[in-house]
């Protein structure tokens, strides 16, 4: 059936941005159990400096470095100067997170104005799986196997996973447990602005990432937000359930589809379908 | 609602002497809190009476609109603060409350404003229980990531069934909720100011003994540790339940006055920003007690109107000048939390606290008491 | 005591209600009088000034391509006042931002009408915004005048007697593609593509008129959901030769990408509200540069069509084309110049031209009057409806191809019809030039 396999084809390719996207939320979540709600806008920011430089050199790979470059930034400096003051304030983090994507998404409209831009994609996107398409998938799978290989096996993944886990611990091992932490900001918001650049296109204005942001959260949930695998999985699943929802049963079902797809994953499991719950102390 | 309250507002110990209290008249007896709770809301509403007349018709708007975003940030404040649980889908709620003012004028415009109120509320509250039944075994970032899919998905449902909802356009309609006696005679801004108000501070009496009471003590044990609640023989998943039905009964009532005052209910009026700039509202007011609620409320309307003269007055770019109003919200947001994380209500208490240090002996109170 | 603390809050309870049962349904018409203002009045008009307010959304997800309306609109007022003013009375414009959020909308015309004492309400945008302050302005008898929208129900003259149309609606453009469609592609199979609210609705009406047969499908959107490949994909495999588009321009311009990207090459036809080539072409140049040439925004847009009723860029012969350039060039030259700013523009000549014709002697009650009973010549190719019958904006529109090469040719001749079956006729009647308006005559 054609138009079963164009949806799926669809899906995949959408499916990817949330999981990239969400993977940045998940590390952030693991390192320092803050969702970090100023993702979406670091991407912005990223893409549109990708774009400014676009328009002044012709290129595209320039910017598309710049803006992984500005993301780890942006995850960095948030990192220090906001987050850790109020890391033990769960709320307050939220807060102080929604705060900064305000702020963010304000500042973009005033440089860049709130008119729409065109913004290229990285590749040629025509056909039913297009050069485009192909390149996002294969980014996606590239950085997560990147990420998951950090984490799990190298010595680096090892330190930063044991400040996580167990800050004193860590600490008490020689883990320069600060330096862990914006460590994994910084990749983080990387990984973010990398999901931004795929996510972007073809228009680029300052509240183009909302509904991105919604669903990688999605994702993020669905899958287990301490748990990064779970969470491309989940990604996947969402962008390719989304599409069939889209094109079966209607365009303005999408979202709550999502609810729903939400809601029966965390009926069935309350940490998300890979997700471990922690226990609690008493 | 009320045959909950009737079970929290007694403590045990009090029993026998109340009760001899009510038939003779004990000059040394306080009074029931309600009772006191219903005087000093009477007291408040006088006042407020008193401000809408010497003010202008669009200040009486503006808080006829404090007093609506005061009921759903009280709800919110129930369930977040005092229970711990992040919605960020508060306005999902507000939304259902708003389309069922607007339904029931439509389609049965028999019935008196103030039944569509309380259906309004009942509404919210069957919404909460839905979706508090779904989310009592949630926590943290994952409660907070389905009510912020609830806020997204909820408002579609206006797509799906057009001719009924009304699609993207929403419903229109007029509220006829003046006695005949008074057309005419009070401009209609402040009778809404009025009803909005009278409302509002019957919720608020509601709210606040059913935070002293024992459900305020079953929220705030549940919150602070659950495994040590259920062994001191509370319930936590009907307690948590019961947190999400009596927030979202507030904010589908909010949700009804809104529709009343600006006589439409839209899906556009009801965007994921909304919830969040609850939330945030709430956190700047002060997370603790209701009264962070009332200071939440004030800050939401008023900041927002501030920062937009703000920008008006000074001459700049047009670009700057449109998006000058969120950025200085955003920032206010990170300062407030990074400066004063107990909100404007914790500064208040601080300071009311510094002023007693000669009667007290510590350095200061504990914000978890309401 | 605990029955007794409860009977207490119970018999609070009932009293409340009680009391508020005093009150009658709250569906059913008031019993007094509203706060009709008398129309006699003119607040927001001194001796050397008029206030004017308006709502656009200028920042949020639907500022895209709206945003720049109110930018034009003040050049033009500026430019006005420049020249003295009209009848010795500067305009002044006061924007305020909704975010297309229908709650803010009535905050900010309250706000308007409440506090900044406007005289009028010009060009208020959007239909599920301003639908919600129809009843608060035409209560207080605050003119509306020129609402950005093409939904029927600005044209109400009995209920919303305060209350006029700008643009050509959607079912009297709908009739206007649908006969170009007839005439044109006759049995060949047709698909719409519309956004899924009144502007689709609506348009599909007019559409049904003349093409009803050829339809094979309809696809809605959702603006909240920028994904149209689904849509694109039953266009496609329903065989469609011919889409009609009721679309705003950045779904315009998805669809043209993502019919590239499927390799589905249809006739488009577009109505108005997105066939503005210069804001398409904007959206769409970067994407020539990785994609070869056959995707620059040129060949995308080679043999579309689209619906229009003022005068557009490319025709830089055009007086009046000629004249909202030198204002563009003089006070907003950093802005591209777009048919969006035409539209914004023409707006605001058409406002000043009301504000002349009202005379020196300014109320409310005379606006309403002037513009019932006036005939304004602008800028428009086709003619306003504006009488004691009918509130309704421009009732016609062209059809113009772009011809992929910088070059458009105008494919059906200006139009004009009516909301019901009527038949759509050419538009008569003679096209004045600027300095023939008498607008800026002392």
């Amino acid at each position: 059936m054609d138009q079963f396999l164009n949806l799926t084809l669809n899906g995949v390719a959408s499916g990817a941005v949330y999981s990239a996207l969400g993977l940045s939320l998940v590390i952030i979540y693991r390192a320092t159990r803050v969702v970090n709600f100023a993702q979406p806008a670091f991407a912005l920011v990223s893409a549109y400096l990708a774009y400014s430089i676009n328009q002044a050199t012709g290129g595209y790979w320039l910017g598309f470095a710049v803006a992984l470059l500005a993301g780890a930034v942006m995850g960095v400096l948030t990192e220090r100067l906001l987050v850790r003051p109020v890391r033990h304030n769960e709320l307050g983090a939220i807060i102080v997170t929604l705060g900064l994507l305000i702020v963010l998404q304000a500042v973009a409209g005033m440089v860049w104005s709130n008119e729409p831009h065109s913004f290229p994609y990285a590749f040629d996107f025509r056909g039913d799986f297009s050069p485009n398409s192909m390149f996002v998938v294969a980014a996606v799978a590239v950085t997560a196997i990147a990420v998951l290989v950090l984490f799990k096996a190298t010595p680096l993944g090892l330190r930063m996973r044991a400040a996580a886990f167990h800050a004193d611990a860590a600490r008490m091992s020689g883990v320069r447990v600060g330096l862990m932490l914006t460590l994994g900001w910084g990749i983080a918001s990387a990984v973010g602005s990398l999901a931004g650049m795929l996510a972007v296109p073809p228009f680029i204005f300052p509240n183009v990432l909302d509904g991105v942001f919604v669903y990688a959260l999605t994702a993020a949930v669905i899958g287990g937000l301490d748990n990064p695998l779970g969470t491309i999985i989940g990604g996947f699943v969402l962008g390719v359930g989304l599409s069939y929802v889209s094109g079966y049963l209607g365009p303005e079902l999408v979202t709550l589809a999502s609810l729903a797809i939400l809601v029966i994953v965390l009926a069935v499991r309350p940490n998300g379908l890979f997700g471990k719950a922690l226990a609690r102390s008493v | 609602m009320s045959a909950e309250t009737s079970e929290t507002t007694a403590a045990p110990a009090d029993a026998p002497p109340a009760r001899r209290a009510a038939h003779r008249p004990a000059p040394r007896r306080n009074l029931p809190p309600v009772v006191v709770h219903l005087g000093w809301a009477l007291v408040a509403f006088a006042l407020l009476v008193g401000l809408t007349m010497i003010t202008d018709p669009f200040t009486n708007l503006r808080i006829a609109t404090i007093g609506y975003y005061l009921i759903a940030i009280a709800g919110l404040a129930l369930l977040t603060g005092l229970n711990g649980q992040v919605s960020l889908g508060h306005g999902a709620f507000m939304f259902i409350g708003a389309y069922t003012v607007a339904l029931l004028v439509l389609h049965l415009p028999g019935l008196p404003f103030w039944a569509d109120l309380l259906l309004a509320t009942v509404a919210g509250g069957l919404a909460g229980l839905l979706a508090g039944a779904a989310a009592a075994r949630l926590h943290g970032p994952y409660l907070a990531g389905a009510t912020l899919a609830l806020a997204v998905g909820l408002p579609a449902i206006t797509q799906r069934y057009p001719d009924f909802l009304g699609g993207s356009n929403g419903v229109s309609f007029s509220v006829n909720s003046q006695p005949a006696g008074l057309v005419g005679v009070v401009p209609a801004t402040r009778w809404e100011a009025w009803v909005v108000w009278a409302t509002a501070l019957l919720a608020m009496v509601i709210l606040v003994n059913m935070s002293r009471g024992r459900l305020g003590r079953s929220l705030r044990a549940v919150r602070d540790d659950e495994v040590a609640a259920s062994l001191a023989g509370i319930h936590v998943g009907r307690t948590k339940i019961l947190a999400f039905i009596v927030s979202s009964a507030c904010a589908g009532l909010a949700g009804g006055l809104q529709a009343f005052l600006l006589g439409t209910a839209a899906p556009g009026s009801f965007t994921v920003a909304l919830s969040l700039s609850l939330l945030a509202a709430l956190v700047l007011g002060g997370l603790g007690s209701l009264w962070g609620a009332f200071w939440a409320a004030i800050a939401f309307v008023y900041f927002q109107a501030w920062a937009e003269d703000a920008a008006d007055a000074v001459d700049l770019p047009v670009n700057v000048e449109n998006n000058l109003p969120l950025a200085l919200y955003g920032t206010v947001l990170i300062l407030v939390i990074l400066l004063f994380p107990a909100g404007i209500h914790g500064g208040i208490t601080r300071l009311r606290a510094a002023l007693k240090t000669s009667r007290q002996g510590r350095s200061g109170r504990s914000e978890g008491e309401s | 005591m605990r029955i007794h603390r409860g009977a207490r809050i119970w018999a609070v309870a009932v009293a409340g209600a009680l009391v508020l049962s005093a009150c009658s349904g709250a569906g059913e018409a008031p019993s007094g009088g509203s706060g009709n203002q008398p129309a006699d009045s003119a607040p927001g008009v001194t001796d050397n000034s008029v206030v004017l307010g308006s709502h656009q959304p200028l920042t949020g997800p639907a500022a895209p391509g709206y945003s720049k309306i109110s930018v034009a609109a003040q050049a033009m007022y500026t430019y006005i006042n420049d020249n003295g003013g009209v009848n010795g009375r500067k305009i002044e414009y006061k924007v305020e931002d909704d975010a297309y959020n229908p709650t803010k909308t009535v905050e900010v015309v309250k706000k308007l009408v409440l506090e900044e004492q406007v005289f009028a309400i010009v060009g208020g945008l959007g239909t599920p915004t301003h639908s919600k302050v129809l009843d608060y302005l035409n209560q207080e008898g605050v003119p509306d005048l020129l609402v950005s929208s093409g939904a029927l129900m600005w044209d109400q003259p009995q209920k919303y007697p305060m209350t006029f149309g700008y643009q050509v609606d959607y079912l009297r453009e709908g009739k206007i593609m649908g006969k170009y469609v007839k005439d044109n592609f006759a049995g060949k199979k047709v698909g719409l593509f519309f956004q899924g609210d009144d502007v689709g609705r609506d348009t599909q009406a007019g559409l049904d008129q003349f093409i009803k047969d050829q339809v094979v499908t309809r696809q809605p959107y959702d603006p909240a959901n920028t994904d149209v490949t689904p849509q694109m994909l039953a266009l496609k495999s329903a065989g469609a030769e011919v889409v009609v588009c009721a679309c705003i321009p950045s779904f315009m311009a998805l669809t043209l990408l993502t019919s590239a990207k499927i390799a589905f090459k249809p006739q488009f036809v577009s109505s108005s509200i997105g066939a503005d080539p210069a804001t398409l072409t904007a959206l769409l140049q970067d994407f020539a540069k990785r994609s070869g040439a056959t995707v620059a925004p040129e060949q995308l847009l080679a043999g579309f069509v689209g619906a229009g009723y003022l005068p557009r860029v490319a025709l830089t012969d055009d007086a009046w084309v000629k004249f909202f350039k030198e204002i563009h060039d003089k006070y907003i030259p950093t802005e591209a110049f777009t048919d969006t700013l035409i539209f914004g523009m023409a707006q605001a000549y058409t406002v000043g031209q009301i504000l002349k014709a009202a005379g020196r002697d300014l109320t409310r009650r005379k606006v309403v009057e002037t513009l019932e009973t006036t005939e304004l010549k602008g800028p428009a190719l086709v003619p306003f409806a504006y009488s004691k019958e009918s509130h309704s904006g421009y009732i016609g529109a062209y059809l113009v191809r772009n011809n992929g090469n910088g070059t458009s040719t105008v494919v059906q001749q200006p139009m004009v019809t009516d909301r019901e079956s009527g038949e759509v006729k050419a538009a008569g009647g003679d096209r004045v030039n600027p300095d023939q308006t008498g607008l800026l005559d002392k």
